[in-house]
């Protein structure tokens, strides 16, 4: 619609052109015009175009390039070419192995726990009876305002195993508390517990999604005799998945760049017993502790091909279980 | 079309429906309501309870904390001055099996004396029994020096000058490329914009790590490792959320605006300037406030690139560098962490409007 009177004001005025200049040819001076338009357009979009390759294609390329030498920004030694051997040491290396183990653990647990609480939380908040709705999804958003490294602190001191107060509560009920962060098992749901105070977003975009589902709908399922959980199961849930997808992408996205976490616990010792040693860590300690970046690069390279792999797999499930139909309406 | 046969469904949905059971509908809709807002508060609780104990860890003191027994809050043994003495408050069982806070005077085995605090003229008060049994009374007793403690040794001002250079200097290039960026994309016909889009979504896609071994390299080839600038200089080449943020925003400001500005012979750039800029406030607010919160937050890259210089890292490194030379005094710790949260969270309580629109791009491409 918009598209069309922009035409019609382009011709309007071209044609006032050809009027004063009958002799002119019109198609090519209006061609000209909408060539110098996209023209003043690339250089308004020309910021991102240097940037995507100043910060992306090029160190993207550098770094595969990188990956086939040894080298690092402390010897001063001149770099030199090692073929395979970084690529040969990443599918050796039993750092490497400890980490995919590390973040599939923690992802397991985490990622649906990244979908289920904020999509939990949205549901309540959505309920036409709830009271003081505003104030409720202002605060349950506020925690994922929160400086990251502030809420580690905060977790780390509420679950400490001795001045706690989750330890205290449990004992209220007579269980007694694992030592969380100490634990080898017990330290992913403890993660998992501060990763909940990230879900704002989530939950702000499942509010939105639940709510734009028309009520005809649920109507509908109320006469058919559907029960709540059936209601939600066939009407929320597919009405919704787009908003899933896009949510456990991000979170993916997440799991891929975890570090703050267990580094800030830790000091990115990788305690308790290696439980925390995820890949990023891994690739922090080799690329800045180490220097080695020329390994860094390879181990960079290596989660870039995982993550565009698992990312894909993602994406090509979609088309069994998303359904776009209805995000337009 | 959908609004208009939405909204008298949504009417018939408000209409009172008898319940199954045969009650009222209003008083079970009622009753119905507190259940779920009593639900949800229940879980607000669990949720925030760790803000909790991290208000009431910063206000304790080292003895407070040593002492696993004692009470949540942060309180203290009470004490009353006596003729000079300084004595301790107990909790005294009293023969009709009432209680009551008494100052020891002469703690004895069988025989103890007390007075009462708040009536020392009636002289001393025998009390039977062994007086380690007794149970210290407590008083309020709330650190607040901690929070200066913790502004001090963390170098609070410091750690804040140094995020607001980061923040705002980043705020102002992010804010003026992706306006840019996104003037482009939604006002012209540009060549491959398709590709552009698809590429911007892939960037957000991409790991930060992948990038960042020939980054580092090359900002420490040029001299920049140890200072503000590669925190600074690439936000000032769009980044893709906030294009995607002011591209919407472009897309519902009408287009017959910068026509009318065309015709009367304003190039692009000024039609932006004196046009558009003005409508768009909101969303300019927005990015800063986004770009603000990032900066604040933002970890890994000031560690790295201000590894070396202790005097420049903004907050967030400040903290954690905070929390590894204090780690014994939990109380200073969570001091600490409510100094580097209060000005995020009143910020937004300020502004929750903007935060709680939520970022959702899911339904760009489509």
């Amino acid at each position: 619609m918009r598209q069309g009177t922009s035409r019609l004001v382009a011709t309007a005025t071209t044609g006032k052109g050809a009027v004063e200049h009958p002799a002119a040819p019109f198609r090519p001076n209006r061609n000209s015009l909408a060539r110098r338009r996209g023209r003043a357009g690339l250089w308004f979009v020309m910021p991102w175009i240097i940037g995507f390759f100043l910060w992306y294609a090029i160190p993207m390329l550098a770094s595969l390039w990188f990956s086939f030498t040894d080298f690092n920004l402390v010897s001063n030694e001149p770099t030199e070419f090692v073929g395979l051997d970084n690529w040969r040491k990443l599918v050796t290396d039993p750092d490497v192995r400890e980490a995919v183990v590390v973040t599939f653990r923690y992802g397991i647990i985490a990622l649906p726990v990244a979908i289920l609480f904020p999509m939990g939380i949205a549901y309540l908040l959505v309920k036409r009876n709830l009271r003081a709705r505003e104030t409720f999804r202002a605060l349950f958003f506020m925690p994922s305002i929160i400086p990251f490294v502030a809420a580690v602190l905060i977790f780390g001191g509420v679950m400490n195993s001795q001045i706690g107060w989750v330890n205290k509560i449990l004992d209220l009920v007579g269980i007694e508390g694992p030592r969380w962060f100490l634990d080898k098992t017990f330290v992913y749901p403890a993660l998992v517990f501060i990763s909940l105070w990230g879900v704002g977003n989530a939950m702000i975009i499942f509010i939105a999604s639940m709510n734009s589902v028309p009520a005809t709908l649920y109507d509908a399922a109320r006469i058919d005799g559907a029960s709540e959980w059936q209601s939600f199961r066939h009407v929320t849930l597919p009405l919704i998945s787009p908003i899933i997808f896009y949510n456990l992408v991000i979170a993916l996205i997440g799991l891929f760049n975890y570090f703050v976490v267990p580094f800030v616990l830790y000091n990115g010792s990788g305690e308790p017993g290696g439980a925390t040693n995820f890949y990023a860590l891994h690739f922090f300690r080799v690329g800045f502790q180490f220097f080695d970046m020329g390994y860094a690069a390879t181990l960079a390279w290596g989660l870039f091909v995982a993550a565009i792999a698992i990312t894909g797999l993602l994406f090509w499930s979609a088309k069994y279980w998303v359904h776009y139909e209805f995000a337009r309406s | 079309m959908a609004v208009t046969v939405s909204r008298p469904d949504q009417r018939l949905r408000r209409a009172p429906v008898p319940g199954p059971d045969g009650a009222a509908p209003g008083k079970r809709r009622r009753f119905d309501g507190w259940m779920i807002t009593g639900f949800t508060i229940l879980v607000l609780v669990v949720f925030l309870m760790p803000m909790g104990y991290m208000a009431v860890t910063s206000l304790k003191s080292e003895q407070q904390l040593a002492n696993l027994t004692g009470p949540i809050l942060p309180m203290s043994p009470a004490t009353f001055e006596y003729e000079g003495q300084q004595l301790d408050i107990m909790t005294v069982p009293l023969p009709d099996g009432s209680e009551m806070d008494l100052a020891m005077v002469q703690p004895g085995r069988q025989v103890s004396q007390f007075i009462d605090p708040a009536n020392p003229e009636a002289g001393p008060i025998e009390w039977e029994g062994n007086w380690r049994v007794l149970e210290p009374a407590y008083e309020l007793d709330p650190q607040w020096q901690n929070f200066p403690r913790a502004w001090e040794n963390m170098k609070f001002p410091l750690l804040l000058r140094n995020t607001m250079i980061i923040a705002g200097l980043g705020t102002l290039g992010a804010v003026a490329s992706s306006i840019l960026v996104g003037y482009g994309l939604a006002r012209f016909k540009v060549p491959f914009a398709r590709s552009i889009m698809v590429v911007l979504i892939a960037t957000i896609i991409l790991p930060g790590f992948a990038t960042l071994v020939p980054k580092y390299a090359l900002f420490f080839r040029i001299g920049w490792v140890g200072t503000f600038l590669p925190l600074i200089v690439p936000h000032f080449f769009a980044n893709a959320f906030n294009v995607f943020l002011f591209r919407q925003y472009f897309l519902t400001i009408p287009r017959e605006l910068d026509e009318a500005a065309t015709i009367d012979g304003a190039g692009p750039l000024r039609t932006l300037w004196s046009v558009i800029l003005p409508q768009m406030k909101a969303a300019i607010v927005a990015v800063s406030l986004f770009h603000f919160y990032f900066a604040w937050n933002d970890f890994f890259e000031p560690m790295i690139y201000l590894a070396s210089r202790a005097d420049l890292q903004p907050i967030s490194v400040g903290l954690r560098t905070f929390n590894t030379l204090y780690d014994s005094q939990p109380n200073l710790i969570q001091s600490g962490a409510l100094l580097a949260l209060i000005i995020p969270v009143l910020v937004f309580l300020f502004a929750q409007r903007v935060f709680l629109q939520g970022i959702d791009l899911s339904g760009v491409q489509k």
